[in-house]
């Protein structure tokens, strides 16, 4: 850019004519004019990633996270019920109007062909709401003789129950904090106020502790396996630097779906590493490796340790070994040298890999589901499950909410502490 | 040659939608494919067009109901006849996505097994999550229940379930001494699922969990555990294809059905029921479990069903006797609270 902008000077200087007033700033206008074109073609060739990006990942993923807020079906398929509800105190039984509605509500929602739908959301508040409103519509006569309310109690006496109007009150919307709360193992009760979920039925806090201590263990785990490698190939020839480098990157051409699946054969009761043992005489019976902690440590260390070992070497390999000569004719010890002056040099190294590989361990769904225990499962899982097991998009969403909080956050405290601008990537 | 080709497959296409605008198209139908769909192709599919005279295409797919959702609402629905398991027909006939079935054309409910009958659905197969174990390695005694799943002071080693609450608070209760009439009802009370983790409880130690049809076998094999539970066909094919010596204990089984659907507002109708009408022939069923251990669901088929195969099925009568058919009614409503209570316990 600079290069184009002083040749365009030069031209611009060399028909004006250099030293008159008018030639000074019919030059400052040409500079102007050709950084402008600069500009636009830079403009010009960043576009049409950040239209992608715009595209294919800021739009959608926006989309799938206000799915964990928006809560627009039960307004949509109840209509009656909802505008009935919105004036109820909450504190009994609903008015004779909301009993009428929602019976107008089922006949048209039944015809329409999306009473499922409502039943669905209203069933994740209270389990066996499905079955109320279907059995509901398939018993509701067309001319209701007497009072809605007595209809509807006769056909089934949960409709008698404030608790059932309490939640179709709060699936009505257009808003909700329920997949949030519920993603926190927090729950509204009948009075609207925010409590615990029942102990059995709480997960999700701990599911999110777990996710971040295994992402920790392994980032751990890789910076001391990694250092000591990105140490020794910084330290070759550049021809032997480049063959170990490609070891490093095998991995990296290696489906992981392969890669996982090759731990299990290894790990297992009767896999490689128990027969060797066994045959060694070290253990006496098969030991436990697979399906449990340790297999999500070993299989996600070995997944993750190319991207601590990049960051690092490239790092290490522009530290020149003249600073620890210096070091060592000054009087230090190795150990001093590498201490004081070699390590602080490799800190945006460190950094960086560790940043690396700690976001993508939290986001780690095969690696666990293979070869983890079912206590060793971290959040993706739960997401997949609730996206394509039960199609509870809004629960997806709340945990992928969760799951993006926790990592921007971490990225604000290591911006705080290290300093984005410090990172060195490979 | 290969530019030729492509303006074969591009007229061949041209053709296609051609005459998927205006409404002419073959029957299509739709399967689970792999061996599966093979098997169907020689039982239904090729003898159906060569004894109607229709003329079919198939594909195959992996299931959710969302796929059907989006061909209905898509409007643009090119599917006639579907397989789908039980959940997708209870959802899809609720929500309208099927043709209601007319069962005097199919030769009257009685004809079928009655967990087979659904308004939108006719049972295609019909197949069991049953206890299974390494004949070569648990000699002797042998286990012959749930109850025995859970006595590991007997049969020593670690058990395998299916990951998930569904099917493994059955086979609990059962193992608790619960009859298959009742394991719904208990599990409907919060008192029941209280007995069934329970019960869990003390095998927990023992439990390793399986996600894929195809661990089962794979766990039994490596002797990573010593009983599973498993689908049949699962186990049947690794005795066949591996010869293993993996035994069946059918003692409460849990049984689950799919089913043919009709998708709603489809052209060929007369020939979708007429395709039903053919396979669920009991002279064309029998054919089907030689090839792939499921049981059919026409009541008149079992008789006539090759006796050696016969005992590998989940509808031979002494298999049948104790088998609790999976309520799918149920797992809709409380799959995900009961997960929930499942992922807590496991944490515990």
């Amino acid at each position: 850019m600079l290069r184009g902008a002083a040749a365009a000077a030069h031209a611009a200087a060399s028909t004006a004519g250099l030293g008159t007033a008018g030639g000074r700033r019919d030059l400052r206008r040409a500079l102007r004019r050709s950084q402008r074109r600069e500009q636009w073609r830079a403009v010009a060739l960043v576009l049409p990633l950040f239209v992608f990006v715009l595209v294919c990942f800021v739009v959608p993923i926006g989309a799938m996270l206000t799915r964990g807020v928006v809560d627009t079906d039960i307004a949509r398929i109840l209509p009656g019920v909802t505008a009935a509800l919105k004036h109820w105190d909450g504190r009994d039984l609903p008015p004779d109007n909301a009993f009428a509605a929602l019976v107008g509500d089922i006949h048209a929602a039944r015809d329409a062909g999306t009473l499922a739908s409502a039943a669905t959301r209203l069933n994740y508040d209270i389990p066996g709401f499905r079955t109320l409103l279907f059995g509901t519509g398939r018993q509701l006569p067309r001319e209701i003789s007497g009072s809605a309310r007595e209809t509807l109690i006769g056909i089934d006496p949960k409709w008698g129950k404030r608790e059932t109007w309490v939640a179709i009150r709060r699936a009505s919307g257009p808003v909700t904090d329920f997949y949030l709360l519920a993603a926190l193992d927090l729950d509204r009760n009948a009075d609207n106020a925010i409590v615990g979920a029942p102990a059995e039925q709480r997960v999700f806090r701990n599911v999110l502790g777990r996710t971040l201590w295994i992402s920790g263990v392994v980032t751990l785990m890789c910076l001391l396996l990694g250092y000591p490698v990105a140490l020794v190939i910084a330290r070759q020839p550049p021809q032997r630097a480049a063959m170990l480098l490609f070891l490093v990157l095998l991995p990296f051409w290696t489906s992981l779906l392969v890669r996982t699946v090759a731990w299990v054969v290894l790990l297992q009761k009767e896999g490689v590493l128990n027969s060797l043992f066994l045959s060694l005489g070290i253990v006496h019976e098969p030991l436990k490796m697979i399906f449990n902690r340790f297999a999500v440590y070993v299989a996600m260390v070995h997944v993750l340790l190319p991207f601590m070992v990049l960051p690092l070497y490239s790092v290490m390999r522009g530290i020149p070994a003249s600073y620890q000569r210096a070091a060592a004719s000054l009087g230090a010890p190795p150990w001093t040298a590498f201490r004081r002056v070699y390590l602080p040099q490799t800190m945006p190294g460190v950094a960086a890999g560790c940043l690396m590989v700690f976001i993508q361990a939290l986001g780690y769904y095969i690696t666990p589901a293979l070869v983890g225990g079912a206590d060793d499962q971290m959040i993706s899982y739960f997401i997949a499950f609730y996206a394509s097991r039960t199609v509870n998009w809004g629960m997806a969403a709340a945990l992928s909410v969760m799951l993006l909080g926790a990592t921007l956050t971490l990225y604000v405290v290591y911006n705080r502490l290290v300093g984005v601008e410090r990172m060195r990537l490979a | 040659m290969r530019i030729r080709l492509s303006l074969a497959t591009f007229v061949a296409a041209a053709a296609m939608m051609l005459s998927a605008a205006t409404g002419a198209r073959d029957l299509s139908v739709i399967s689970w494919g792999g061996a599966y769909q093979d098997a169907q192709r020689d039982v239904y599919f090729k003898p159906f067009t060569a004894a109607t005279k229709i003329p079919m295409t198939e594909e195959s797919w992996d299931g959710g109901v969302g796929t059907l959702r989006a061909k209905i609402q898509g409007g643009n629905n090119n599917w006639d006849v579907v397989q789908v398991e039980s959940e997708e027909l209870l959802l899809g006939c609720e929500e309208g996505l099927y043709e209601k079935l007319d069962w005097a054309k199919l030769g009257g409910k009685d004809k079928y097994l009655p967990d087979a009958v659904n308004d939108c659905g006719v049972g295609a197969i019909v197949y069991s999550f049953i206890l299974a174990y390494d004949g070569d390695k648990i000699k002797g005694d042998a286990p012959k229940s749930w109850a025995d799943f859970w006595n590991t002071q007997k049969w020593p080693g670690k058990r395998a379930l299916r990951k998930g609450p569904k099917t493994t608070l059955e086979i609990a209760l059962m193992a608790d001494g619960v009859a298959p009439a009742d394991v719904y009802k208990l599990l409907a009370t919060p008192a029941g699922v209280d007995r069934a983790f329970n019960k869990l409880d003390q095998l927990k130690p023992n439990l390793v969990w399986w996600e894929k049809g195809s661990q089962p076998p794979q766990l039994l094999a490596s002797g990573e555990v010593a009983m599973t539970n498993a689908y049949n066909g699962r186990i049947a094919a690794a005795n066949d294809k591996d010869k293993k010596n993996f035994k069946i204990v059918w003692t409460n089984n849990l049984y689950t059905i799919d089913s043919w659907v009709i998708m709603k507002g489809t052209p060929n109708k007369a020939q979708a029921e007429s395709y039903l009408v053919f396979v669920n022939d009991p002279q064309n069923q029998k054919n089907l479990p030689p090839k792939i251990p499921y049981g059919v669901t026409a009541k008149a088929s079992t008789a006539l069903i090759d006796k050696n195969v016969l005992p590998e099925l989940a509808t031979a009568p002494q298999n049948a006797a104790t088998a609790l058919f999976i309520n799918d009614k149920f797992w809709l409503e409380n799959l995900d609270k009961l997960t929930q209570r499942f992922n807590a316990w496991v944490a515990k």
